[in-house]
């Protein structure tokens, strides 16, 4: 490994320098002694060249979209159009400041308006919020409104939300935060919800239900009407976690069938960079009745131009965001969706089905894949018989795909599946880049028969070998001890 | 289509390998009476060049502190930027990443987390940090979370000298699982410490102080500690700037036991206040409850150096209902524009920008009381970038009429005062044209 930044460190380097200040006044003169710091801190001292090359290098050990296939279940890797990171950084962007009068914001709030516009149509609800700056704060954003509206009818009773157990982890988590108890729904053999066990747990208690739709084994939740029905008869609402709604661009709105709310992930389904773990953005629609519980402001137009809107102030949840969410997150989510249009965004997600269903149909062959039927945008493969036939695990595979330079799938997840791979190729892969995966997923195959100690050594070419995450733990080492 | 590769061609091959005749045979699954009947109904598709001509017109909607004078912050600060910072952030390796769970193909990013946390911790003088939260706002709300968990005391006493947007984040953070949140009030602009004597007992979990607190003011971190500590399990938990702490005191000399506080100021433009990232540092005793991401040096199978996310096991892909909290995506670019910063600053560049954002804003406070009618709101109060001034006329007036000559005056905090932020970027020429527009637009 590279050194660290701080081992090439050399006293009195400067990678900058700011004009010298035309103001001079003592530090005493100004804060107390009693608040001074008595050593500056011991950040690194380079020059400008140096902080390059050390960054460039470790650059050069990561996988990234533009370097091979990326096939995350339910993360969307899709190509992150290289026209957004020009436009998002035009300096009347990125240099607003929140605290700006309204009239000085103008194009910035246009865009914004038009967004929520586009999201609403989208998803089919009535009004969207930008705020969420994740997908779990998106959740969190959904199930505080759930809870505003159950305490605003009155419904003290409410206790629980019912989350399918392929759910992804912050469903959970989120619930808990917001003072739910979780209660789990099991999946039925089809990998879908259960509705006569829906029926017997939902009860006047019930607040809300979240499901993932598609859901995490990449199938599209058929009994959405009657789950509805079920739901709703309680007073209870329907959140639409939105993880994978690069499905249904065009082809399903979730607010016409059934769904109250729904968070839309912008890093996955509208191309926003991940950025090795975000910013990312979790705007979130709802239907009429939820309007009012909506973070405040809302973006909105009359005749005099658009204005941060705080009308509905006393019935909001509040804020979750210091200012108005990832703006520069939403300008390319925005620039996205004017590129693509309506058909152009219908075309995305047929093209993930398209892509998904063909990956299944060449891997069916070689590894186990529980359910029958045609996937939507990912599938859940296993590896399941080369644990039986070579004591191969899933693990063993994953590593072994990064040798042969893509990035595993995401693995031992959906928790009902053992030794899962869930896989996502998403639209913007090309026919050719899916068959150099397949025969890569053919050759590993083949090596787990014939030689499986060279899965277990796996990866071999990678800028490290396999990590060692228990002695992260158990030597828990979080950060470089600056001698100097 | 600009990002699909595939044609209909290439569709039909792949229908035929499938094993279908068209598109609509794939989602049978989905009830017919489901199905967009007529498409979504959205503007026409725009090119590259015509996507370039909208956005243009909407910058030219925008006055950018750029080009503008801003005085501007309370929460967000227009600090310098070296150019090299958005060379590293713009490279694809790094931002077109995932997050790094497969680490053998992610050390570049893991790496950086690790450099990231060192600095953060070398800022507040803690001993472990995370790769960061949302914002400022969620970061004090998560401590506050944590301190629950450590102690088990759920009531919580903030001062009313806290930004009043973070107020209402945490307010929805924390109201969920039965936080009590108590006010603390202020006497001269910083927390009024009789009445947290007063106010203090063992029901008490955590108190939050912010230095510099929205008002720009230096709190008396370590009078405050000493209280806060006289309380055998109550932790107090430092919201900081952290360009400041290069010549402020370290929340670890004051005893701190969770520092948290908003990295914009590190190197990340301003994008109207979004994204922000928020800090969050803590004692390795506290790390098994610490929110978020942690990267920890390790080897590797050849017992080379290598890095891991690190104490999966709080997190909520691991343990679900019962993690520490449910942030799964956080703000990993902007940790890396923040490192990138710091490297380039270096020691002595840091310490500089807060200097000279001190002294600019102390003598642009100077000049201002010179004009009659002005005064400092708080006059005891030590401050650092930022102030507030009692204005002789509606500050409403003054913001308005400073607008036109392209003077961003500051933020309103009631009818008479106005709160006012200066950064090392401001040159004396542009301080002296605002003390001078000042005068004329009170005396006109």
């Amino acid at each position: 490994m590279p050194k660290t930044i701080f081992e090439h460190s050399s006293p009195e380097r400067h990678g900058v320098r700011l004009p010298a200040s035309e103001i001079q006044i003592p530090l005493d003169k100004m804060i107390p002694q009693k608040f001074h710091r008595a050593q500056t801190p011991r950040l690194p001292e380079l020059s400008e060249m140096d902080v390059m090359r050390h960054y460039i290098k470790l650059s050069h050990m990561n996988h990234f979209i533009e370097k091979g296939l990326y096939p995350l279940g339910s993360c969307t890797m899709k190509y992150n159009p290289k026209i957004h990171e020009l436009l998002v950084r035009h300096s009347c962007f990125a240099n607003l400041h929140p605290h700006q009068p309204e009239s000085t914001l103008q194009g910035a709030l246009e865009l914004l308006y038009e967004l929520q516009q586009d999201l609403a149509e989208i998803s089919g609800m009535k009004q969207v919020t930008l705020q969420p700056v994740a997908g779990a704060q998106g959740e969190f954003t959904g199930i505080k409104i759930i809870d505003a509206y159950h305490k605003a009818k009155g419904n003290t009773h409410k206790t629980k939300i019912i989350i399918p157990d392929s759910a992804h982890g912050t469903n959970p988590a989120t619930c808990n935060l917001v003072g739910y108890d979780v209660v789990e729904l099991k999946s039925n053999s089809e990998g879908r919800c259960d509705i006569a066990r829906l029926r017997e747990i939902v009860d006047e208690n019930t607040a809300g239900f979240m499901l993932t739709n598609p859901n995490t084994l990449g199938l599209f939740e058929t009994q959405i009407e009657e789950i509805a029905e079920i739901i709703h008869s309680v007073d209870a609402l329907i959140y639409m976690d939105g993880a994978n709604l690069n499905a249904l661009l065009g082809i399903v709105q979730p607010g016409k069938i059934g769904f109250d709310i729904i968070h839309f992930n912008l890093h996955k389904t509208f191309s926003t960079p991940h950025g090795g773990g975000g910013p990312g953005a979790g705007p979130v629609g709802v239907v009429e009745k939820l309007v009012p519980y909506l973070p405040v402001p809302m973006i909105s137009k009359d005749e005099t131009g658009y204005h941060f809107d705080y009308a509905h102030q006393k019935t909001s949840i509040g804020k979750v965001h210091t200012f108005y969410g990832n703006f520069a997150v939403l300008v390319r989510a925005y620039i996205y969706i004017k590129m693509l249009g309506a058909e152009g965004l219908r075309r995305v997600s047929e093209n993930a089905i398209i892509n998904a269903n063909y990956l299944m149909a060449c891997l069916r062959e070689y590894y186990h894949i529980q359910h029958q039927e045609h996937c939507m945008h990912e599938f859940v493969a296993d590896g399941t018989w080369q644990k039986k036939e070579s004591k191969v695990s899933t693990l063993d595979l994953a590593k072994r795909l990064l040798d042969k330079g893509f990035h595993a799938p995401t693995v031992y997840f959906p928790l009902i599946i053992p030794e899962a791979m869930m896989i996502e190729p998403t639209e913007t892969e090309s026919l050719e880049s899916l068959d150099a995966f397949v025969q890569a997923m053919i050759e590993i195959a083949q090596e787990a028969k014939e030689n499986p100690d060279l899965l277990h050594e796996a990866p071999i070419s990678t800028p490290v070998r396999r990590v060692d995450d228990v002695r992260a733990v158990k030597e828990l080492d979080p950060i470089f001890k600056i001698e100097k | 289509m600009p990002y699909i590769s595939n044609t209909d061609r290439d569709r039909r091959e792949m229908f035929a390998k499938i094993g279908v005749q068209n598109f609509d045979e794939l989602i049978q699954a989905i009830p017919e009476n489901f199905r967009l009947k007529d498409g979504l109904n959205m503007d026409p598709a725009l090119s590259e060049l015509e996507i370039t001509e909208k956005i243009k017109a909407q910058t030219c909607q925008n006055l950018c502190a750029q080009n503008a004078n801003s005085f501007l912050g309370a929460g967000v600060y227009d600090h310098f930027i070296p150019a090299a910072v958005d060379f590293i952030v713009s490279r694809p390796e790094f931002f077109t990443a995932y997050t790094p769970y497969q680490a053998e193909v992610s050390q570049g990013t893991l790496q950086f987390i690790y450099e990231y946390q060192t600095m953060i911790c070398e800022l507040t003088g803690m001993q472990i940090a995370n790769a960061s939260m949302y914002d400022g706002a969620s970061a004090v709300a998560e401590a506050i979370l944590m301190a629950v968990r450590k102690n088990k005391l759920n009531k919580a006493l903030l001062p009313a000298s806290l930004h009043p947007e973070y107020l209402k984040v945490i307010k929805a953070y924390t109201e969920g699982v039965g936080v009590e949140l108590v006010l603390v009030p202020v006497k001269d602009g910083v927390m009024d410490l009789d009445e947290l004597a007063r106010m203090l007992d063992e029901s008490v979990g955590s108190v939050i102080v912010q230095s510099p607190n929205y008002f720009g003011n230096i709190e008396d971190a370590q009078a405050i500690s000493n209280l806060v500590h006289a309380q055998a399990k109550c932790l107090l938990i430092a919201c900081v700037d952290p360009i400041s702490l290069a010549i402020l005191q370290a929340p670890a000399d004051y005893q701190a036991d969770i520092v948290v506080g908003e990295g914009q100021a590190l190197g990340n433009s301003m994008y109207m206040g979004g994204p922000l990232f928020g800090f969050f540092a803590t004692k390795l005793d506290m790390s098994r409850q610490m929110p978020g991401r942690i990267v920890g040096g390790t080897l590797d199978k050849d017992g080379n150096r290598a890095y891991a996310l690190t104490l999966q096991a709080r997190e909520q892909h691991i343990r679900r209902a019962k993690a520490t909290s449910n942030i799964c995506s956080n703000q990993s670019l902007c940790t890396l524009a923040a490192t990138v910063y710091m490297s380039l600053m270096g020691r002595e560049g840091l310490r500089e920008a807060a200097l000279q954002s001190a002294q600019k804003a102390h003598y642009l406070a100077d000049e201002l009381c010179k004009i009659d009618g002005f005064k400092l709101e708080y006059p005891q109060a030590a401050f650092f970038k930022e102030f507030v001034v009692h204005t002789p006329i509606p500050a409403r007036q003054i913001i308005d009429k400073l607008l036109p000559r392209g003077i961003y005056a500051g933020v309103e905090l009631a009818e008479n005062s106005l709160m006012i932020a200066v950064t090392e970027k401001k040159g004396k020429a542009a301080i002296d044209e605002y003390v001078k527009a000042m005068q004329e637009v009170i005396h006109a």
